[in-house]
């Protein structure tokens, strides 16, 4: 083999494996974003069904209801513009409460209502999740 | 007053970076004039040395909780035990920027007081490179994220450090994350300073090699201990999250074990001469990149401490200076590298060819995965990436990757036979293919991607070893039990993560104190539930009475705690290692009638994952001390004896 022929034929290899990353990268985030939504989102576009999402949103007042199996919990986000139920089985975070911020990982179920695998609540009083605040700020700034 | 020194102490040091990028340039630039290339070495060290004592000021500042200092103030408290004042000195965004530029410094003046085998010119360039680099976040540092500042009137106390971090844990992850991290602007320099000087070579590849295997193995150490550390501290149960933080460090360990092989071909064969620059340059891009994500507060993270756009900017400016600058000099350089030596397509040569394509790939596959979620905000949308996109993306091409490493050892360099080579790996293969078998025929239940990493870890084990085969052990040398082993490494941690997904057992339930619920082989009766007061906190803690069916009953003892300052909740999980793997207890919240939650998992064989990852950094180790060992009698002939 030609000198010329092999760093050519490399760096054919090279440029191949990085489109091909590309390609595998595409397609796995074609299927498998998840998109943050917020009840009024859900208002506006209909409901996502075929993927997992992130919903976020204030947890509604007196909404937080618990199953007799103990490690169920039913309760309602809210933005300001519309409302979602959500059914949750775990360990709630800490500072999972009414009246306060939670991003749940899950999906929608057809009629409407919420099935979360994961509740991301605040970690300290100085923290809230970047995308929540974006979202509250915008519902705020709407409601005046 | 010491935070001032230490103040003075970060000025001059900046300076000297100053002298040590110019004498450098100068003694570049005037090839007769020896002693500017002569100063450049020990400008260095002493840049060192002072950046040192600022960060020993810092410490100190911690230590003695001066609430006049700001960066005290907001991130500690008195009542802190010492430990986590001490490790709290990092455990912020600003401490952990200083110890960033230290660990830079000190690589730099490692390289300055320990190189002895590259050209002059290349070491003096090479230096020069790492002063620049310093200087940029010293001016970072200084301009937009200055430790030292003063807070008057001093409070009366400080806001205390986040609870998460408030593990021995914080005490050397970070620091050994960072020297891995970091290290690895070595590799950058070497490659800056070599295409400078035109000396890209089997020369400049084996004195790169130990400085690249040195910091990969901090970064070997510092991942597997972050995994650890999430896996027990965040009560989750998970030991990887794809967290954008994870991948931060993820990233230039990709890009650095890519390294580590090309390197090899360079030194041995003089191959991949501009490719091995090229990821020299990649990998402590990967480096500033991850800097940039977890420093810049784009992330929510439990590593992102504060939300400040003039410092994601400004990190970004020094991104697409220097990265853009390496570029642009490869670039412009390496029409001028000469071609390498020729391989056939069945080689090693080609075999690490094929690593490096794999290994590119799957950094490709991380690095979209963990950047796509920003350009998407920046462009209205928000969306996250989680385990399902990269588990499979990343965990196909790794699995094929696996395969190929218990291969490629078994190959001749230069060239080899195809028929030869599937006859030195048979035995693997036939391994491998009876687990697959094995593992359908047991547990059909299993998902794919699990049961195919079982198999293929069984058939990499088996690969890993051979090189041993038939040969003298006492013989064999030490760099090559050092392959032996981080291969092997690589085969354990992958038969922990595959065992850990394929038959984890996970329960979910509520439970009155006295009752007994079973989760895997174990029978777990929750006893008691009592509060208790530590140093800072307060909990309730679960006594919990586990027993294997027939075995001897042991307790658990998982806590729910409350931090003062600041106000924070924090599960302590339980865990019990047994010999095929561990009990995981996290006690959640008790209901209203009386019932504590409990979440329980029984995760065999998890421990093989950080046990794989120990072996994966030991064998770089023993790697490491036979290459320095053999150019050291290659240098002194007569001590070798």
């Amino acid at each position: 083999m030609k000198a010329k022929n092999q760093r050519l034929i490399l760096a054919l290899l090279g440029l191949v494996a990085v489109i091909g990353a590309g390609l595998l990268a595409a397609s796995g985030l074609k299927q498998e974003a998840a998109f943050f939504y917020a009840p009024g989102d859900v208002k506006d576009n209909g409901l996502p069904l075929d993927k997992a999402v992130r919903l976020g949103g204030m947890v509604a007042d007196k909404s937080i209801r618990h199953d007799a199996d103990g490690v169920t919990i039913h309760f309602v986000v809210e933005d300001g513009r519309a409302q979602v139920p959500v059914i949750f089985k775990g360990i709630a975070p800490d500072l999972f409460k009414e009246k306060s911020g939670v991003v749940a990982e899950g999906r929608f179920q057809p009629d409407g209502s919420f099935v979360a695998t994961n509740l991301l609540a605040k970690h300290d009083e100085r923290y809230m999740p970047p995308e929540l605040e974006g979202k509250m700020h915008k519902t705020d700034t709407l409601k005046q | 007053m010491i935070a001032e020194i230490g103040l003075g102490l970060l000025w001059l040091a900046a300076g000297l970076a100053v002298l040590q990028s110019l004498l450098g340039a100068a003694s570049l630039r005037l090839p007769n004039r020896s002693d500017l290339g002569d100063a450049v070495r020990p400008v260095a060290v002493a840049q060192a040395a002072l950046v040192v004592l600022a960060f020993l000021a810092l410490i100190y500042l911690f230590l003695i909780s001066d609430m006049s200092v700001k960066l005290v103030a907001t991130n500690s408290h008195s009542e802190k035990p010492w430990l986590y004042k001490f490790a709290g000195t990092w455990g912020n965004h600003e401490g952990s920027m200083l110890l960033w530029v230290t660990v830079l410094a000190v690589s730099g003046a490692g390289v300055a007081l320990l190189e002895r085998r590259v050209r002059r010119d290349t070491l003096t360039a090479t230096i020069m490179a790492q002063g620049i680099i310093a200087l940029g976040f010293y001016a970072f540092l200084l301009f937009s994220s200055n430790p030292f500042e003063r807070l008057n009137p001093a409070p009366a106390d400080g806001q205390g450090l986040n609870p998460l971090l408030q593990d021995p844990g914080l005490a050397f992850h970070p620091p050994t994350l960072y020297f891995g991290y970091v290290g690895m602007s070595i590799a950058f320099s070497f490659a800056v300073g070599a295409l400078v000087t035109r000396d890209v070579g089997p020369a400049f590849a084996r004195a790169m090699r130990p400085w690249v295997l040195a910091a990969w193995i901090f970064l070997t150490i510092g991942i597997t201990a972050g995994s650890y550390w999430a896996y027990y501290e965040l009560g989750w149960g998970g030991w990887w999250f794809w967290d954008p933080v994870e991948n931060a460090s993820l990233m230039p360990w990709l890009a650095s074990t890519a390294l580590l092989h090309s390197v090899t071909v360079l030194a041995t064969r003089d191959s991949l001469r501009a490719w091995t620059v090229m990821l020299a340059v990649v990998a402590f891009s990967m480096s500033m990149v991850g800097t940039f994500l977890v420093r810049s507060g784009i992330l929510t993270s439990v590593h992102a401490f504060a939300v400040d756009p003039e410092r994601g900017e400004f990190l970004l400016a020094l991104l697409f200076i220097y990265i853009g600058g390496a570029l642009a000099l490869f670039g412009l350089r390496i029409g001028t590298v000469r071609e390498g030596a020729l391989f056939e397509a069945v080689s090693r040569e080609a075999a690490l060819v094929l690593n490096n394509l794999f290994l590119t790939v799957i950094l490709g596959v991380v690095l979209i995965g963990t950047l796509y979620p920003i350009v998407a905000q920046g462009m209205g949308q928000q969306v996250s990436i989680g385990p399902p996109y990269f588990n499979p993306a990343a965990g196909s091409v790794a699995l094929m990757l696996v395969v190929l490493m218990a291969a490629g050892p078994l190959m001749r360099w230069r060239s080899d036979r195809a028929g030869v080579v599937i006859r030195r790996v048979a035995l693997p293969l036939v391994l491998g293919g009876l687990v697959l078998v094995a593992v359908k025929l047991a547990a059909p239940q299993v998902g794919t991607l699990p049961w195919l990493g079982l198999s293929v870890a069984a058939l990499a084990a088996a690969g890993s070893i051979a090189p041993l085969w038939k040969r003298n052990l006492r013989r064999t040398p030490l760099f090559t039990w050092g392959m032996v082993i981080s291969h092997l490494g690589v085969a354990v941690a992958l038969a922990g993560m595959a065992a850990d997904s394929a038959f984890m057992q996970e329960r979910l339930v509520a439970v009155n104190e006295g009752e007994t619920t079973q989760v895997g082989p174990f029978s777990v009766k929750l006893v008691g539930i009592q509060p208790i007061i530590g140093p800072n906190w307060t909990a309730l803690e679960a006594t919990m009475e586990a027993r294997r069916e027939g075995g001897a009953p042991f307790v658990l003892k998982p806590q729910a705690r409350s931090y003062s300052s600041p106000p924070t909740e924090t599960n302590e999980s339980a865990i019990s290692t047994r010999v095929d793997g561990q009990l995981y207890v996290v006690l959640g919240k008790m209901g209203g009638d009386g019932r504590w939650q409990l979440r329980l998992w029984w995760k065999p064989w998890v421990t093989l994952i950080w046990l794989g990852g120990i072996l994966i950094a030991f064998g770089g180790a023993l790697a490491l001390v036979g290459r320095v060992w053999r150019e050291r009698k290659l240098v002194h002939p007569e001590e070798g004896r």
